[in-house]
């Protein structure tokens, strides 16, 4: 038998699943290690050490020991909490649906720095910010860039010529935008605006801070979202299970907007909105 | 979960008793080795022994539903709770599973009635505020007595959603809605708390 061997990777929890009587399989998207599944033993017991620590949407700092079958996580430590994200019910549900798509999209085991941090400077600034949805925005456009996905913007996804400013089509199955000639070609398509166009571009090659500048209306919005999230699902080939979540709480949001103030609790959050 | 997993052709055990084994490895917790330890003893033990067990598990089965009110497991409706004359009806006490009321009972420190959501908000494995029983609480609401909703589900993300989307649904009605305190717990270490706890323990200190 192998020696037991024991490592430390700083990560971010996905999920959690119970097992058995008192222990959870947590899923941690660990820095250089990728998508790794590990036991969480006594977690559900109240004067469990690791349970705080271990809480879904936590950026930590994890000891794990290498098991038969999954790993065990022996000690745990909080670098972020995110204290404003969890205070909120529309950060919260966005932020557990960039979680849903880095578990659902990643292979286990496979090392995606880039993906990594991506997500962890999102879960910053839906901790933070106030343009939550630009967040989510962005974070799709380069997760879909960082696996390979990247939809085309610049010509037509089916002839290859250049675009012109007028009202084009958005196909997940053609993988990108379409002209208006070639639209009858593909199977499911969907009208894009020359301003959403002109903002998926931004999203694609523009930094975060230029994105966040951007006012954006609630139906561009929503073309924007219809674009990106379907284009995810269709990839996926399944439908991401907190989309529907994100739309109920939005459906609930109070009428008294722009009154919410969210509790934060004095946060202490040393990752800068950078990346 | 209950993959099929069948004994029949690894055991030379009778037919019944494979059937039972198998039967009991189905339960939560149960391994093969328990199942079958636990089958023989049942094997060895006196016809009414085992005929008070058989009869056990049918009459839950066959007697025990939601309460109307508060949707706890009962066999009479409205259950025990409901209908105490004794306890106040304009405090709910909202929890996500029925052994959290017997949690709750146990401190003796609470005398109105219960509402059990039978889960909490948790979107990744599908489970949205349809899939709880957030309209039979609503509808318990209407009639205006009810002045307090204590939301007492898990200190954890799922539990915390779930609260804050109970609550952002009850505050057009105008009901008071309190959230559980959260803290440090008994025989615990500062040294290992985590931040969240230590801020909120910190921030709601209490004069000694």
């Amino acid at each position: 038998m192998p020696r037991p061997r024991v490592y430390k990777t700083d990560a971010i929890v996905l999920r959690q699943r119970k097992l058995g009587e008192a222990d959870k399989i947590v899923t941690l998207f660990t820095s250089h290690g990728g998508k790794v599944d590990a036991v969480a033993k006594g977690v559900r017991k109240t004067r469990s050490r690791l349970a705080g620590h271990l809480e879904p949407l936590t950026h930590g700092s994890y000891l794990l020991a290498e098991g038969r079958d999954l790993d065990i996580v022996t000690q745990a430590e909080t670098l972020d909490g995110f204290p404003g994200l969890r205070a909120d019910l529309d950060r919260v549900s966005r932020s557990l649906y960039c979680a849903e798509l880095a578990d659902r999209l990643l292979p286990s085991r496979s090392e995606a720095n880039p993906v990594f941090r991506l997500l962890l400077a999102t879960l910053g600034r839906l901790d933070q910010e106030t343009e939550i949805d630009q967040a989510v925005r962005f974070f799709e456009m380069r997760l879909l860039d960082e696996l390979g996905y990247r939809p085309r913007l610049d010509s037509c996804s089916v002839c290859d010529r250049h675009l012109e400013p007028v009202d084009n089509f958005w196909s997940s199955a053609a993988g990108g935008v379409v002209g208006p000639e070639c639209a009858s070609a593909v199977i499911e398509y969907r009208r894009l605006s020359v301003n959403a166009l002109k903002l998926l571009r931004l999203l694609q090659r523009g930094t975060y801070v230029e994105v966040a500048r951007v006012r954006i209306s609630g139906d561009l919005g929503a073309e924007l979202e219809g674009c990106l999230s379907g284009h995810i699902e269709y990839v996926l080939e399944r439908q991401v299970r907190s989309a529907a979540f994100v739309e109920t709480v939005r459906r609930s949001a109070p009428a008294i907007k722009g009154a919410e103030e969210a509790v934060t609790y004095s946060a202490t959050t040393s990752t800068g909105p950078g990346a | 979960m209950n993959e099929p997993w069948s004994f029949a052709g690894r055991t030379t055990a009778a037919a019944p008793v494979a059937r039972l084994i198998e039967e009991l490895h189905r339960l939560p917790g149960i391994g093969p080795k328990s199942a079958q330890r636990l089958a023989y003893h049942l094997l060895r033990a006196s016809g009414e022994e085992a005929q008070a067990l058989a009869d056990a598990i049918i009459e839950v089965k066959e007697r025990i539903r939601l309460c109307s009110q508060c949707q706890n497991t009962t066999d009479i409706d409205p259950c025990v709770i409901c209908a105490d004359p004794a306890r106040g009806q304009v405090t709910i006490c909202v929890v996500e599973e029925p052994l959290d009321i017997l949690a709750i009972e146990r401190t003796r420190g609470f005398h109105g009635v219960y509402h059990v959501l039978h889960g909490s908000i948790s979107p990744m494995e599908g489970v949205g505020p349809e899939q709880l029983k957030i309209r039979e609480l609503l509808n318990r609401l209407r009639d205006g007595t009810v002045t307090e909703v204590i939301m007492a589900t898990n200190p954890n993300l799922e539990g915390e959603a779930t609260a804050m989307y109970v609550s952002r649904l009850l505050q057009p009605l105008g009901i008071r809605v309190t959230r559980l305190a959260r803290g440090l717990p008994m025989g615990g270490d500062l040294e290992y708390a985590d931040d969240l706890t230590l801020a909120r323990a910190l921030e709601n200190r209490q004069e000694v």
